[in-house]
Formats: structure tokens, C-alpha cells, sequence
């Protein structure tokens, strides 16, 4: 049963203004005085990266509703492989191999994947007797997500491998249990204090936490095996952390950890970036210093400003207002791409659409609060707002594939909200 | 379960979104840390400079003008990267440790801010490197305005331009330098600093991060022009400065001419002299040490700063003294037979005859004629005793402007020396000295000293019979209603005008029948006094003093030549050529008196003792 497709007007309206916003922020932040038109230079590419996006729409929208669904796992196949290749011809751009050259465009297979991985997961959640008791299923989930991962760190770009923690938040939506979520916050405190303290020190200070608790509770004997055991677990952790930090991590991402935490002061080396823009986002003030007239923007003191620290242009020329206004369409985006989601009788759909919603917002968490100081400096780029063929095409792809999802859900039968 | 979960989600997606919201509004609206740090890291302030006023002499010929000086400065030393620095080098001629060194230094100065790597760059270089600026990021130019001068003349009268030090810095009251900037150091450039200087203004730009400009700041609203320096009018003529520098080249002494009725100074030369392009900032640095080791001490400004006795040229002073006094009267004549005798004292005097009148005193410069004034003086009977005499003779002196500071418009004026009678108490005991012990002072020797610049106003103040204008060398301020008043006010002397008269004409005969009457002007009527100074440590200085037309002074002279002899041998021959040369113009030929002058030009006086410790190359071009 076919029907017609009707777009969801909100998220749209939503979308283009994001993209709007973006193009205007990238003219300004590769400005220069008495330079070309929003139509030339890095803001006329980005637009012209926005009109292809909407020329792949259109075939989108003409396509049969089933089309992505049926062909889902060919999607991930080819991603997956496009990975493999660009490790073999990729070419070098700031030490990260993630490039393939056709002519005088880059493509970046990485921020396609997320779009090829979206597929199998759905596709591996939504069938019928996928449930995450049996071990089988746990394996080809983490198989399906491990595998782009894996190649991405390969090419040298561990900010993009690290998006795709943002499906843990689509299988806590569809039942994984929380427990995982909850050690791996457990994890992450353990993590920050034995960097701030050293091992060492982390783990002598449990044990004497430990032994006050076993003075408390020394008559209930059966709480001490267990309580040993979590207390190994957690020495072992903290050793092993150390160990990884110091051993297997490069320095330069040791530094912009350490920076995050306030642990090191560099504020010429590995913190430079995060100190220059939170300067420029500062010094914005309320209402901003006026479209194209940032000079902390204008003055390049804040390198990738178009491109991964871009909200650093947003904060500086838009001040607070435009800040928030940021935030705000984004967040709205977000919770309308979820209500999306949910409102999709197809589980597939759903978690299709879901895993776009989580990508984004993963995006948006750590792209800002790099910027702000909130979190390490992870290269990854703001949805449609970064400068970037790839980013922008990937996301605008992604975002449209939804989109096209949810316009034709009324021909869908109705599924389990299960 | 998962209904609830995703309302979690919604959950989390609004509060990440409010705890990101509220982040920034801390870092945005709430801290204001940022925004300083922004300016100070994007925002330069460049000062412009004003153009310092010229200066021009009393004829409106061009004496100083401007000329820049770059400087060129590092910005933010620390994040200079792909500079050729080899072809940066050679550009500047320097070695590349020599760059090192100075980025060096830049960076302990300034880490973030601008620092001068190169002070004082020529014309040349700084065309050269502007061309190809472009390919050196973070290097740009300050121009600053330099001195140059059309003469190679006047460089005492004129002074020079230095780095404001960090005295004058602190004691600024309204703060207007800063570290770097220019004032004058002497001479009319820092007596008129406050009007030649103008107001510095200000242009604001944002930088980019290797301190190029990227555009101004706000549209220029806060910007500030500068206003450019009054130009000053100087009362030297040039032409007779540099006549009269011809005269005492290779002498040590000085010449002051002053417009009696104006107090205006004519000309003011102290010799050795140097270039006064050789003390402006591009050069001094070269020339400095240079000028402070030649023994001659070619930067002293003889004319305003060094004391001399003034010799017979007081001679006059002691005579109109004597008459307002009255211990003479104008028809006193006094016998003479070659020397006075005090006791077993005898003070020589010249072959001259027997009896002399005031007149003839003065023509014959006869030392008898004196000690029995002075003697006089210091006995009439009004006074309770010498010391009270000896007050009233100091007093006297003062009215002339001996003794004090005149109040002349150049740095480095001195007072010269006159002592009170307490000097003498404390010396001999008081009331234990008389007359005896202090007669040379009667005939210009003794405690005694007086600048050039002193007994050039002597000579003004006889001219005008009995007052002067203190003596000044400013002539008009560009956009000032007038020139100081104190310049404008007649200071009267303590000698009624009449007395004047038979004066005077004792130094009319001086140069008809008299110690000039050998270097006479034909067609000028010249009122003069020579001086033989005794000097301790060699030859006499030769002095003269002295005052043309008589009948309508248009130009009062001192002249010292420093270790040269008699009075009239040189200084007086100098000073006649000199007013000759004022009068006359350039309507007279050399042909008169051409061996006079060629003499005086010719002539090297300086001791043989300096001679080979002396530079001249701070003299020529």
C-alpha cells in the first residue's frame, strides 16, 4: 500500500535554518576584508555541498518507501568497505588517513559510515528474534559497531571512531539494560580521579574507604566477598587505566585529556585551541561583537575555526543570543527527530531514525563543549554547520533518508512498541 | 519500559542542552575576564606621530625639519613561523645570530605584545624591507619623526632629541609619554617641547595572530589624529651664526649678539661646535662617546654655561657704578704711573699717560683708575663698613643680570659667580678684610664669573642706557598670541640713564684712539671694551664686549676666545667683523678687511695640548 509522502514541515524548517546558520558562519569565519561574496570562496562550496544534498533529496523522496530497508545491509557493506579502501589510497591530511581524492574533491569515507552503520543496526535490532539475552546477538551488534570503529582508529581519527558510542544511547532506548551505562559512568569517574591522583594514590585511598565501610559493617559477613571482589575490580581498573594512559595513548592525546581536566595548564600547546576559543566565545558577550566583525574570528588566533571550533565564529559575532539560539535549534532538532523515531510504526524506521537523533546529539555535546571547555578537544565537526563536503552531504544524506522515512510511515503497519 | 526510556532521552537531551545554555552565559555575559583577554590579545593601539614643529630663524629660513626614523617591530614574537629567515637577514644586513639574539630579546620584552627589533632604521633599508614586508608576518614599521637641519650650525642654541628616560617618564604629571617616545634634551628643543612636540594621537586595529592589522576597530571611532607641533620662529640669523662659526673654528671660546631693544639673541655660537645632525637620534648613538671624550668638550655650551672673569670688559660696569655711586663723578681723573700701588702690592697697568679721565680710562683700559674707584667705592662714608659697601656693590652687579640666572629660553643656563660679602667673613673673618683684599675684582679678576651670555647683556643694557630684555631666542610661536611674557618686560638696571653717556663714550674712544682703535669699521660707530683675562692654567682669554651703532644700537657682542691672548688680537676683531657683518649684510665685500677675516678664520688657537685628542669629524658633514 502506497500513499503519499508528506514531509514533516517542523524538522525541515528546523534543518534549513541549522544549514543557514552554518553557511553564514562560515563565510564569516573565512572572511577577509574586502573579500568575496557568501557565494564564493568556502561558503559558496558549502552551499553548493547543500544544493547537491537537496538534488539527492529529491531522488530520495522518489524512491519506494521499502528501498532502505531492503537494501540496508548493502549500505553498511559498502561503507565498510569504501573504510577499508581509503586505508589503502587514502591520503595524509593532519596526520589522519581518511581522504579519498577523485579529482579536486576529497571524500571522507568516515562521516559515511555513521550513516552505513545506522542501517545495520536497525536492521539488527529490528528483526524479529533479536534480543539482548542471547550471546549471538550481543556479538553481531558489537561486531556491526567494533568494525567501522576499528578502521576509523586505524586511519588516525579516534574523535570520529568515538561517535559511534553515540548507538549505546539507541540500545538503551530499545532495552539494553542500564547497568552498562551506569559502569561505564562508573568507569569514567574512576578514570578522571586516578588521572588527577595517580593509581597509586587512587587505589590506596579505596582501600582505606573500604576499611571504614568494613568497620561499619564488619558484623554482616556476607557483605565481605562481594565487596572484595568489587574492590579488586576496581584497583585492577584503575592500574590498568594508568597503565593504558601512559603506555598507549599518544602524548598528544594524553595532553588534551590532562588539558580537559584541568590537570595541565598549556595554554600554548595542547590547550591553545581550547583557550583561544573559549577567549573568542567570551568575548562575545550578550548580544556579540556583530556578524563579521569578531576579531578574535578574524584574526585566525583559533585554528579549524570553520571547521571544527566554527562555534567559536557563532559565540564571538552572536554573543549569547545566537549561542543559545544555536543550542536551542539543535536541541529542538534533536527531540523532534526522536518524536520522529517514535512515532514510526516501523521498528526498523524507529531505530533508524533514533540512531540520527543520538549521532547528532553526541555531535552537538562534544563539538560545543570542546569549545567551552566542557569537554577534550575531539575532532569531530557540528552538524551542518562545520565546513566540510563530506560532513554536510553525509549529514544532510542521513538526515533526508529520515526524513523520507517518517513522510511515508502511513503506509507502514502498525509494529509492537516493544 | 522503553516509553519511559525515551522520555529519559528527552530528558537528557533538554538538560544538556540548559547545562550547556547556562555555561556559556557564565563565560559569555557573566565573566568579563574574556573579553579583556581578547583585547589585549587582538587589539593594537598604534600611536601617530605628530609632526614635530620647524624651526626657522629670523628671516624665515628653514633651520630643523623632520625626518622619520623607522622603527620596525616584532609582533608577537613567539609565533613567528615560516619566515625566510636567511633572506630576512640580508635584507636587514645582519647574521642570523644576530636575529636570534634579538628575537630573543623581543620575546623576554613583550611575549604577546610588540617589541622593537630594530631601532632607527634608515631611509634606505626601510625601502628595501617594506617592499617584501608582506612575506615577513608579524614584522611591521613605526615611523617616528627624526631631526635634520639645514645648517650644519646653531647645534648648541638648538639642542637635540632623545628617548624620554624613566625619570622624566615618573615625573610626568599628566601622563603623555611613553617608553620609546622623543623629547628634546637642549637647547630651544626641550625649552619649547611642550609646543614643538604636538599631541600624539591614536589608531586602534584588530591583529591577527601574527600582528598583522586586520582592520580598525569599532570603525574607527576611538581613533584620535594627531595634531601636529607649533613651529617656532627663532631671533637667531642664521647667516651670522654660521658667519660667526666661521670666525671661532678652531678656537675654544663663544660669541653672543643680542637686538639690545629686543633682547632678541642674534646669534649664539659656542666652539668646538659639533653637527647638529651628528646628535640627532639616528646618529648620536655614533657620535656620543666621541663628543664626551674630546677634552675640548665640544657639546658644552660655552655661551650660556661657562663662567669667565670678565676682565677689562667690566671695566665700563665699574665706571657707572662708580658715578651712581658716587665715588667718582664724571670729571674724575685719576694719575697713573703704569701700576697702583697697594702697600708693598703693585698692580701693573698699560703705557698710557699720566692723568686719565673717565673716558680715557676706559679707551686705555687703565687698571689704576679702577683700584681707586673700587677703593673709593668701598670707603664712602655711607656705608657702615666694607662688607655693607661690598653688599651694595653686589646688589648693584645683580641689576645687571650678573650673577643670576638671566632666564634665557635654552636648557643649561648657569648663574655664573658673585660672591655676598658673608663669602669673604667666612674666607678672612668678618670684618678683617677691606678694599686690599678684593681689588682685583675692580678690574674683572677675582671671584668673579660671568657667561658670555652675561656680558652680552651687559653690553645690551649700556646700549639702552640702562635696561635690557632678558634675553631670549624665540621670536614668534606658531599659534601662540605672543611669546613668553617675561621677554616682554624691560629689566632696569641701578644706573640712572644719564650717567650712561660719558661711558659710553669711553667705549667709542676705545675704538677710535683706543685698545680697538687698530680694527676700526669705517662707517660704523662701534661702543667696545677689550678684556685680557688672566687665566691660571695658560695663555689669557681674550675678551670684548661691545655695542654698533652708537647712535641707534642695533647690535650689543661679547666675545671670549678661550687661551688666545690679548683682547684686542682676537676677540675683538671677531666681534667687529661680526657686527659688520650684521649691519652691512651682504653689501660689503670681503675686500676691506679680507686679511682681518682670513686671520681670524685661519687661525688655530687651540691649545696644543687638546690638539690630538680632538675629532673632527663630529664638525663635518
Amino acid at each position: 500500500m502506497e500513499s503519499k509522502s508528506r514531509i514533516d514541515i517542523l524538522s525541515l524548517i528546523l534543518f534549513v535554518a541549522i544549514a543557514a546558520l552554518g553557511v553564514a558562519s562560515v563565510y564569516s569565519a573565512t572572511y577577509e576584508l574586502g573579500a568575496e561574496s557568501i557565494l564564493e570562496g568556502r561558503s559558496g562550496k558549502q552551499l553548493m555541498w547543500f544544493g547537491v544534498s537537496a538534488a539527492i533529496g529529491v531522488i530520495i523522496f522518489l524512491l519506494n518507501a521499502n528501498f532502505f530497508e531492503f537494501f540496508s545491509m548493502y549500505f553498511y557493506v559498502a561503507l565498510m568497505l569504501l573504510l577499508v579502501v581509503v586505508l589503502g589510497i587514502g591520503s595524509d591530511i593532519n596526520g589522519a588517513r581518511s581522504w579519498i581524492k577523485i579529482g579536486s574533491i576529497s571524500i571522507q569515507p568516515s562521516e559515511f559510515a555513521k550513516y552505513g552503520t545506522a542501517f545495520a543496526v536497525s536492521t539488527l535490532l529490528s528483526s524479529i528474534d533479536f534480543s539482548w539475552n542471547k550471546g549471538k546477538d550481543l556479538i553481531k551488534i558489537a561486531a556491526v559497531i567494533l568494525l567501522p570503529m576499528g578502521l576509523i582508529i586505524l586511519q588516525g581519527d579516534t574523535g570520529s571512531a568515538l561517535v559511534f558510542l553515540s548507538f549505546f544511547l539507541v540500545f538503551y532506548r530499545e532495552g539494553l539494560t542500564p547497568a552498562i551505562i551506569v559502569i561505564g559512568l562508573v568507569a569514567v569517574i574512576i578514570f578522571v580521579l586516578t588521572l588527577m591522583f595517580t593509581s597509586m594514590y587512587f587505589s590506596g585511598g579505596v582501600v582505606v574507604l573500604f576499611l571504614i565501610f568494613y568497620a561499619f559493617t564488619y558484623s554482616n559477613k556476607k557483605l565481605l566477598i562481594p565487596s572484595l571482589r568489587i574492590l579488586g575490580i576496581v584497583v585492577l581498573f584503575s592500574l590498568s587505566v594508568q597503565f593504558l594512559f601512559d603506555n598507549v595513548l599518544q602524548k598528544h592525546q594524553q595532553k588534551r585529556i590532562q588539558v580537559t581536566l584541568n590537570l595541565i595548564e598549556d595554554n600554548q600547546g595542547a590547550g591553545y585551541n581550547v583557550n583561544q576559543s573559549k577567549i573568542a566565545i567570551g568575548s562575545g558577550g550578550a548580544s556579540g561583537k556583530g556578524f563579521l566583525n569578531g576579531s578574535h574570528t578574524k584574526g585566525n588566533f583559533i585554528p579549524e575555526q570553520e571547521t571544527d571550533f566554527i562555534f567559536c565564529t557563532i559565540g564571538e559575532e552572536g554573543g549569547w543570543v545566537y549561542s543559545t539560539l544555536t543550542i536551542g535549534l539543535f536541541m529542538a532538532f534533536i527531540l523532534r527527530l526522536y518524536h520522529l523515531g517514535n512515532r514510526a510504526k516501523k521498528k526498523f524506521k524507529r531505530i533508524f531514525i533514533c540512531s540520527l537523533a543520538s549521532i547528532i546529539f553526541f555531535h552537538v555535546i562534544v563539538n560545543v563543549g570542546m569549545t567551552i571547555g566542557l569537554m577534550p578537544v575531539i575532532g569531530i565537526p557540528l552538524p551542518l554547520i562545520s565546513y566540510g563536503g563530506s560532513s554536510v552531504l553525509a549529514f544532510c544524506i542521513f538526515i533526508l533518508t529520515a526524513l523520507k522515512m517518517d513522510a511515508s510511515r502511513d503506509g507502514d503497519l502498525v509494529s509492537t512498541y516493544a | 519500559m522503553n516509553k519511559l526510556r525515551s522520555k529519559y532521552i528527552y530528558f537528557a537531551v533538554v538538560l544538556i542542552g540548559f547545562i550547556y545554555i547556562l555555561r556559556l552565559f557564565q563565560i559569555q555575559v557573566l565573566d568579563d575576564k574574556y573579553v579583556n583577554i581578547a583585547e589585549r590579545i587582538s587589539l593594537r593601539k598604534q600611536t601617530v606621530y605628530p609632526q614635530r614643529g620647524l624651526i626657522f630663524d629670523r628671516n624665515k629660513k628653514l633651520i630643523v625639519y623632520n625626518d622619520p626614523v623607522y622603527d620596525l617591530m616584532v609582533s608577537v614574537p613567539i609565533r613567528l613561523k615560516g619566515i625566510d629567515t636567511a633572506a630576512f637577514c640580508q635584507l636587514l644586513q645582519i647574521e642570523r645570530e644576530e636575529f636570534d639574539t634579538r628575537l630573543a630579546k623581543a620575546k623576554r620584552a613583550s611575549y604577546r605584545g610588540k617589541s622593537v627589533f630594530q631601532k632607527n632604521i634608515t631611509n634606505l633599508i626601510y625601502a628595501r624591507v617594506q617592499e617584501r614586508l608582506f612575506e615577513f608576518n608579524g614584522f611591521f614599521f613605526e615611523i617616528r619623526q627624526d631631526r635634520n637641519y639645514k645648517y650644519n650650525s646653531a647645534a648648541h642654541l638648538l639642542g637635540y632629541l632623545g628617548e624620554v628616560n624613566r625619570n622624566e617618564l615618573k615625573a610626568q604629571s599628566e601622563v603623555y609619554y611613553e617608553q620609546g617616545d622623543f623629547n628634546g634634551k637642549k637647547g630651544v628643543e626641550r625649552f619649547y617641547e611642550n609646543e614643538l612636540r604636538g599631541v600624539k594621537g591614536e589608531e586602534y586595529f584588530y591583529v591577527d595572530k601574527f600582528g598583522v592589522a586586520r582592520g580598525s576597530y569599532k570603525e574607527g571611532k576611538l581613533d584620535r589624529e594627531a595634531i601636529d607641533g607649533n613651529n617656532l620662529l627663532l631671533s637667531i640669523d642664521i647667516a651670522l651664526q654660521q658667519y660667526g662659526e666661521k670666525l671661532l673654528d678652531n678656537k675654544m671660546g663663544s660669541v653672543v649678539a643680542i637686538e639690545p631693544q629686543t633682547g632678541e639673541i642674534l646669534a649664539l655660537i659656542s666652539s668646538p661646535f659639533y653637527n647638529p645632525e651628528k646628535f640627532n637620534i639616528q646618529n648620536r648613538g655614533k657620535f656620543y662617546n666621541m663628543a664626551i671624550n674630546d677634552p675640548t668638550k665640544p657639546i658644552f655650551n660655552r655661551a650660556v654655561s661657562a663662567p669667565y672673569p670678565p676682565g677689562s670688559t667690566f671695566k665700563p660696569v665699574m665706571a657707572l657704578l662708580g658715578i651712581e655711586d658716587g665715588a667718582i663723578s664724571k670729571n674724575t681723573h685719576f694719575g697713573c704711573q703704569g701700576y697702583y700701588r697697594l702697600g708693598r702690592r703693585i698692580i701693573k697697568c698699560h703705557g698710557h699717560t699720566f692723568s686719565t679721565s673717565l673716558q680715557r680710562s676706559i679707551a686705555s683700559s687703565c687698571n689704576t683708575y679702577y683700584c681707586n674707584t673700587f677703593k673709593n667705592m668701598m670707603q664712602l662714608e655711607k656705608y657702615k663698613n666694607t662688607e655693607a659697601a661690598y653688599n651694595s656693590w653686589q646688589t648693584y652687579l645683580r641689576s645687571f643680570g650678573i650673577g643670576n640666572k638671566l632666564g634665557i629660553d635654552i636648557s643649561g643656563e648657569y648663574r655664573g659667580w658673585l660672591k655676598d660679602a658673608a663669602f669673604y667673613d667666612k674666607m678672612h673673618g668678618a670684618g678683617r678684610w677691606n678694599y686690599a683684599r678684593i681689588i682685583s675684582l675692580s678690574f674683572g679678576q677675582g671671584e668673579l664669573g660671568l657667561t658670555p651670555l652675561q656680558i652680552a647683556n651687559i653690553a645690551a643694557s649700556i646700549a639702552n642706557k640702562g635696561y635690557y630684555y632678558t634675553p631670549h631666542v624665540v621670536r614668534q610661536l606658531e599659534n601662540m598670541e605672543s611669546i613668553p611674557e617675561k621677554y616682554l618686560v624691560k629689566n632696569y638696571t641701578m644706573i640712572s640713564p644719564d650717567n650712561f653717556d660719558p661711558v659710553i663714550e669711553g667705549m667709542q674712544e676705545v675704538t677710535i684712539s683706543g685698545t680697538a682703535a687698530h680694527i676700526a669699521i669705517p662707517g660704523i660707530n662701534i661702543a667696545g671694551k677689550t678684556g685680557t683675562v688672566q687665566n691660571p692654567h695658560g695663555k689669557n682669554h681674550s675678551a670684548y664686549m661691545a655695542f654698533a651703532p652708537v647712535e641707534n644700537p642695533k647690535i650689543a657682542i661679547a666675545v671670549v676666545v678661550e687661551e688666545a691672548g690679548y683682547g684686542s688680537a682676537w676677540a675683538a676683531p671677531i666681534a667687529h667683523l661680526m657686527i659688520e657683518r650684521y649691519l652691512m649684510g651682504d653689501s660689503i665685500g670681503p675686500s676691506a678687511r679680507e686679511y682681518l677675516e682670513k686671520k681670524m678664520i685661519d687661525s688655530d688657537l687651540i691649545p696644543y695640548k687638546y690638539k690630538s685628542s680632538r675629532n673632527k669629524s663630529l664638525y663635518g658633514k
